[in-house]
């Protein structure tokens, strides 16, 4: 699921999970700029990848990596922060 | 990352058995977060959000609350055990208010309509 790889930086994929990222770019109906929305129930959650740290390894994560499961995904100001 | 590691084996580890199990990821400059809509730009943190996605990818729930204040897991968990339920009924049942695994659903229909209050009383809304 998740592969170990060498130290990098998350990025969001620019997509929804399990689809083509960017694809909006390449259609050719003129891109309407507008306000980023707020990710909305319902909708697809947007894909990321990002380096982590799983039991001893240094691991990257893509979200749709568990596409088919469950996911809780939990943001926290930082580590060691209280509760 | 790093510093999930040192988080992890110096404290988290002494508080759960062989320390986190699932994986701790790392958002430098909060790039995920400004897509999720909880970065705080002003304090150049990520808030404490939390997000439930079904097998779908698609976002079922979420919660968002400053940073002093800490998130129920019971309630995380419940949630997550009612969206199943929707799911494996295909929408045929909804959860009311103060639902959680044993306690009765609700069929929506037309029969149900004004109906409610014949099988659902306010005290289930509390545990």
């Amino acid at each position: 699921m998740a592969e170990e790889l060498p130290v990098g930086c998350a990025r969001p994929t620019g997509g929804p999970v399990g689809e083509e990222a960017g694809e909006q770019e390449r259609s050719e109906k003129p891109v309407i700029m507008e306000e980023k929305k707020m990710v909305q129930v319902g909708r697809k959650a947007p894909d990321f990848s990002a380096p982590g740290y799983q039991k001893g390894k240094f691991i990257n994560v893509k979200l749709s990596d568990y596409l088919g499961k469950w996911v809780v995904l939990c943001f926290y100001p930082g580590d060691f922060t209280f509760v | 990352m790093f510093v999930h590691k040192m988080w992890d084996d110096h404290e988290i580890s002494k508080m759960v058995e062989g320390g986190v199990p699932f994986p701790m990821l790392s958002d430098a400059g909060g790039r995920v977060g400004k897509v999720y809509g909880i970065y705080d730009e002003d304090a150049g943190v990520e808030t404490r959000g939390r997000f439930l996605i079904d097998p779908d990818g698609v976002i079922q729930g979420y919660e968002v609350l400053t940073p002093p204040v800490g998130r129920n897991v019971n309630e995380t968990l419940r949630q997550i055990q009612a969206f199943q339920l929707i799911r494996e009924t295909k929408g045929a049942e909804a959860t009311p208010s103060g639902w959680r695994p044993g306690k009765m659903t609700l069929k929506p229909g037309p029969g149900l309509v004004g109906n409610v209050w014949k099988e659902w009383k306010t005290e289930m809304a509390f545990d």
